[in-house]
């Protein structure tokens, strides 16, 4: 393979580095498929023989920016490199081909945009001057998610790899990716289906009715393509927070909102009527193998 | 099923609706029905299999007509508080135009629960109605226009004060007409639901 590998360079913006972290803990043969494929010439938590400074005076252009963390102007807020993150943003898509949001904040701002102190802190989207944007081979990638997949990252930048582009979503998500539900996938569904309640951290039932799974709201595919290849909160007796949602972190996201005893929210698509009615019709039916452990 | 067949299936069951109320369950027959229906009894049973078929499909039809017009009441740009008037308003109505249905209710529906055990489990067959009610009370708490309480007492007091006066009424003990007891009636359920600073 003579042909020059795509570079790759992760900049860290505002950020608890969880993505770095998903990164790092990624299945090892896929990460070295990755390391065989890209010219991975920059992260500033790796031994990496080049600074960020060298990186953004060097002529070289960079393929795929990948940037972790929320973005903001204010210096006296955050800043890297004795810069703000913002700036130094601007400067690394001058030489970007693609841009791509890896997690929640860089996505759509995250936790950090409810700090109320500074109200410029933001998503890679509204953090980029629109000529800026247009300079960019293609629309912003936001790979949405608290942390995301490791999985998820090494498939789109394979898929843009070969195939030059890939089809987003409204919120500018791989459709591949995101264009099912949490809930999809779930070992669970079952106890939904005929609405058995589960606790948290068992084995049995559902945790949409009162520990606030938002996987039937939540686009990801994390019941599918598993964490550590073998799991996820749902499947592990966690319910699902909903962090690929632009509305990600929520207050009081372990519980389900309710009034009346009726969930706010109903799973997407359904109308809350539909939804009352056929519960209603569900419930009666008591399948006495949904209502024993597992294992005793 | 045409409409033929299906206005038919109806009729049948406003007349068993009738006879049930009266003569309770056990003492209505197939015959009786087919009798009050002027048609052959083995007519009848290209409608209805069985009594308790017949049972089943009456107290769907009876709790439909109730979720229908809460349905339209929950669909009007209203206050919560509005919406128990009229819905209060309207159900009265019902009893007064078709105590049959109500007491079918009454006095079969909730007396002979053995008939309705396998195939109306639990809200199986008053579903409609029961998600109506739901629905009223889930947007009346959502604006914080009723105050927040479990699903099944705010339930229990709306259908237990409703039901019990249409049992007075059908006992003929109310002094007045019962319309004229509808606002009275809907400002207890409304004071026993409504948000509290
Ligand atoms: S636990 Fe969550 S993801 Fe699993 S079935 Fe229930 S609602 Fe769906």
């Amino acid at each position: 393979m003579n042909e020059k590998k795509p570079t790759v360079v992760w900049f860290s913006a505002i950020t608890c580095n969880g993505n770095t972290h998903s990164l790092l803990s990624s299945n090892s043969s896929k990460f070295e498929l990755f390391l065989k494929n890209f010219d991975f010439i920059y992260h500033g938590s790796l031994t990496i023989d080049k600074s960020l400074e060298d990186i953004i005076k060097n002529q070289e252009q960079i393929d795929f920016l990948l940037v972790e963390g929320a973005i903001s102007s204010n210096q006296k807020f955050f800043t890297t490199s004795n810069d703000s993150t913002k700036n130094i943003l601007e400067k690394l898509v001058q030489k970007s081909k693609y841009l791509i949001a890896v997690g929640s904040c860089a996505s759509f701002g995250g936790i950090h945009a409810k700090f109320t102190q500074n109200d410029d802190v933001c998503g890679l989207k509204d953090a980029i001057e629109e000529e800026n944007k247009k300079k960019l081979k293609h629309p912003i990638i936001n790979l949405s998610g608290c942390p995301v997949h490791p999985e998820w990252i090494f498939q789109t930048l394979f898929s843009l790899k070969n195939f030059k582009e890939i089809s987003l979503d409204d919120e500018g998500r791989p459709k591949e990716l995101y264009g099912t539900l949490a809930h999809h996938g779930c070992t669970r569904n079952e106890y939904f289906e005929w609405k058995i309640e589960g606790n948290f951290g068992q084995k049995e039932g559902c945790l949409f009715y009162n520990q606030g799974c938002r996987a039937p709201m939540t686009h990801s595919s994390c019941n599918k393509i598993l964490w550590n290849d073998i799991n996820s909160k749902t499947r592990a007796g966690m319910p699902c927070i909903g962090c690929t949602e632009v509305d990600f972190p929520r207050n009081n996201m372990l519980e389900t909102k309710k009034n009346m005893g009726i969930p706010l929210e109903v799973p997407l698509g359904i109308s809350k009527r539909a939804y009352l009615s056929i519960s209603g019709v569900a419930k009666t039916f008591k399948i006495d193998r949904l209502h024993k452990k597992l294992m005793e | 099923m045409s409409n033929l067949k299906e206005n038919k299936k109806n009729n049948i069951i406003e007349n068993a609706l009738k006879l049930f109320a009266q003569k309770g369950f056990y003492n209505t027959t197939i015959p009786d029905i087919a009798k009050a229906m002027k048609m052959s009894v083995g007519n009848m049973y290209n409608y209805f299999a069985s009594k308790e078929e017949l049972a089943k499909f009456a107290i769907k039809y009876s709790t439909n007509i109730l979720a229908d017009e809460l349905r339209e009441v929950n669909n009007m740009e209203i206050s919560s508080k509005e919406k128990i008037y009229i819905f209060v308003r309207k159900y009265l109505e019902n009893v007064q135009k078709s105590p049959e249905v109500i007491e079918y209710f009454l006095r079969v529906y909730l007396s002979n629960r053995e008939v309705f055990k396998q195939g109306c489990e639990g809200f199986l067959c008053v579903g409609e109605f029961v998600t109506e009610v739901m629905i009223l009370l889930d947007d009346g708490a959502q604006k914080k226009e009723f105050r927040e309480q479990e699903f099944f007492p705010a339930f229990g007091m709306i259908m237990g004060s409703l039901g019990g006066f249409a049992f007075l009424s059908g006992e003929n003990v109310l002094d007045k007409d019962l319309l004229s007891y509808s606002d009275a009636v809907a400002d207890n359920i409304y004071r026993a639901l409504k948000y509290d600073e």
